[in-house]
Order: C-alpha cells, then sequence, then structure tokens
C-alpha cells in the first residue's frame, strides 16, 4: 500500500510521521505538497500536527480550503482512508469531514506532556492492533485540543462508538484531572460514521520506537496495515 | 468602495476559557461589578461592490465560509460606504 503525508505551511511533524512509515515500517510514503490537485495513487492519506498557516484565523481553517484539501475529502468521501494527528485532527474538524469543532485549552496553557488515552473502540482500521479499553502513553502538544460538539452529536458519538480515544489516569480511569484540555467527555479522537477517517489529538508518531520512551503510538500505523493487508476482521 | 465591521464571537452555549479567564483577571484588579467576559475576533474588511446589498452579501458568503465556525461561533456585521456620501 501506499502512504502519502500531506505537507502545509507550517507542519511540523510531517517528517516524524514519514520517518515511522518509511524507516520503522519499511513502507512505501511520501509527501504531498498542499499545492497539490490529487491524492490519486494514495491508499492512506495521513494530515500530520503542526501549525498550518500560523493557526491563523482559526486552526485548520485556512489548511482546509487548500487545494488538496479539496482532493481530500473527495478520497475521504469515496472510502480512502485519512488519519489527521492533532493540527491534521483541527483540519478535519474545519473541513467537516468530522464534526464538532477545538476550543482553547481551558486551561489557556499550551499543553506538551505525555498523557493516557484509553481505546474506546479498537474495532476501526486504526485501532484494531490494540485492545479495547487498552491504556496508552501517548504524547500531546496543542494549545486548543478543546473537543466541542453539541449536545446531539455528542450523544450521536457516543451511540455509534465514534469515540476512539479518551484521556484517562494510569490505570484506565476516565476522571476530570485526566482531562489535559477541557474536552467534552474526556474525548481525544473520533472517527467519521463510516469509519475511514480518525483525528486524534495525541501524537502517535512521537511514541512509535523504544527509544522515545513508547512504542504505544507505532499500532495506529500497523493497524492500518493490517487492515489493507486484509488481516483485519471486523 | 465599502467597509464590512464583521464581529465573530463564541455562541452563548460554549465556555470561553479566555473571557473567563479575563473576567477573574477584572475581578481581581476591582472591578467587581464585571459579570460576565467573551471574548471574539473583530475584522474590518475593504472591498468593492456595485451597492450595499452586494456588499453584504458578499459578506455574508465571507462569514458563513472562512470568517466564523458556525460549530462554535456567531457572527454580526455592518456594512458602510467608503468616502461617499450615502451608504
Amino acid at each position: 500500500m501506499k502512504w502519502g503525508v500531506v505537507v502545509f505551511p507550517g507542519s511540523n511533524c510531517d517528517r516524524d510521521v514519514l520517518h515511522v512509515l518509511r524507516d520503522v515500517l519499511k513502507q512505501d510514503a511520501e509527501f504531498i505538497w498542499h499545492e497539490q490537485r490529487s491524492v490519486s495513487g494514495y491508499d492512506c492519506i495521513v494530515l500530520p500536527g503542526g501549525f498550518s498557516y500560523g493557526d491563523y484565523l482559526r486552526t485548520g481553517a485556512i489548511a482546509r480550503f487548500s487545494p488538496v484539501m479539496q482532493s481530500v475529502e473527495r478520497f475521504a468521501d469515496r472510502g480512502g482512508l485519512v488519519l489527521g494527528i492533532c493540527n491534521g485532527f483541527q483540519i478535519l474538524l474545519e473541513a467537516g469531514l468530522l464534526p464538532g469543532a477545538m476550543l482553547r485549552n481551558d486551561s489557556l496553557e499550551f499543553r506538551c506532556q505525555h498523557v493516557f488515552v484509553r481505546v474506546e473502540n479498537a474495532d476501526t482500521p486504526f485501532t484494531h492492533a490494540y485492545q479495547k479499553s487498552q491504556v496508552l502513553n501517548i504524547p500531546i502538544a496543542h494549545n486548543e485540543g478543546n473537543f466541542y460538539a453539541d449536545p446531539e452529536t455528542i450523544r450521536l458519538l457516543e451511540a455509534d462508538k465514534r469515540v476512539v480515544f479518551r484521556y484517562c489516569d494510569e490505570s484506565g480511569e476516565v476522571t476530570p484531572e485526566s482531562n489535559p484540555n477541557g474536552s467534552l467527555r474526556n474525548i481525544a479522537g473520533i472517527r467519521n460514521e463510516q469509519g475511514n477517517v480518525l483525528g486524534m489529538m495525541p501524537h502517535p508518531e512521537r511514541c512509535s520506537e523504544k527509544i522515545l520512551g513508547s512504542e504505544d503510538g507505532l499500532h495506529v500505523f500497523r493497524s492500518v496495515l493490517e487492515f489493507w493487508g486484509g488481516g483485519y476482521c471486523e | 468602495m465599502y467597509q464590512a465591521k464583521v464581529r465573530i464571537s463564541l455562541k452563548p452555549s460554549v465556555l470561553d476559557p479566555q473571557g473567563e479567564t479575563v473576567k477573574r483577571a477584572l475581578g481581581s484588579l476591582g472591578f467587581e461589578s464585571v459579570s460576565d467576559v467573551r471574548a471574539g475576533k473583530y475584522f474590518e474588511i475593504t472591498l468593492d461592490a456595485k451597492s450595499a446589498t452586494e456588499a453584504e452579501a458578499a459578506v455574508e458568503q465571507m462569514c458563513s465560509k472562512l470568517l466564523a465556525n458556525p460549530v462554535i461561533e456567531q457572527y454580526a456585521y455592518e456594512v458602510v460606504r467608503l468616502g461617499g456620501t450615502h451608504s
């Protein structure tokens, strides 16, 4: 399979994602410049973290209208796999590929730290290599990760098991203290209705090798590989 | 030429951490009369249009497409004619 990692002006986790895909997982992966108008030929598109367009106006608000995003939207509509990490998640929200919006962290502080998240749904193309309720040690680095959606949307997300990751403590308990940004229901990641689009605030690419202190993020990419290779059973 | 003054604010139902913090800071400065603070954004947009109606229609599109995120924000604007005698 072929991976594409989108590079916006201001992306800064693009190289980390490419490193994990190429060097750790030995995958065929390449950058896609934001001015590119087609993403045909790719099987999974990653929107990496960073500060696309300087985070001006709102995080992801400008990137969402870049030429590449028009084709990513069509790609997603046709069922293509799209993974948005941090700023990538924010772009997916602005593009309407995922519901809700990001508010500023309730602490008003940029949060750059390791957190624990619980896998709420291990039955997605991005998480099936995990166990349900598995607790991951994974870093976050954001100023706008305070997930918000109206009550009806939250109800739908919960009812449809579309909440994929939730902030929790080391033992897997979802508590107010383990919520680093004020997200509703401690939400750290959600998927779309069809299941082919995932947005997550934590950075799996920053914890995919032992030398980095945790390999808990690697299985996000491995899940996609297995899904693609047919090793994934519903 | 016309100028639009656009105000973006969070919907009343959305918590505003920035406004809350400013409110607390004002309280600690002795402004005890302050009961609420909401932070927002303000834009002045200069544009060319044949009429005020046309300018307003364009600004409406700008707000709904880009300037505001309808999930969390609301917007209001006024359009005035620049340098003319009537708007």
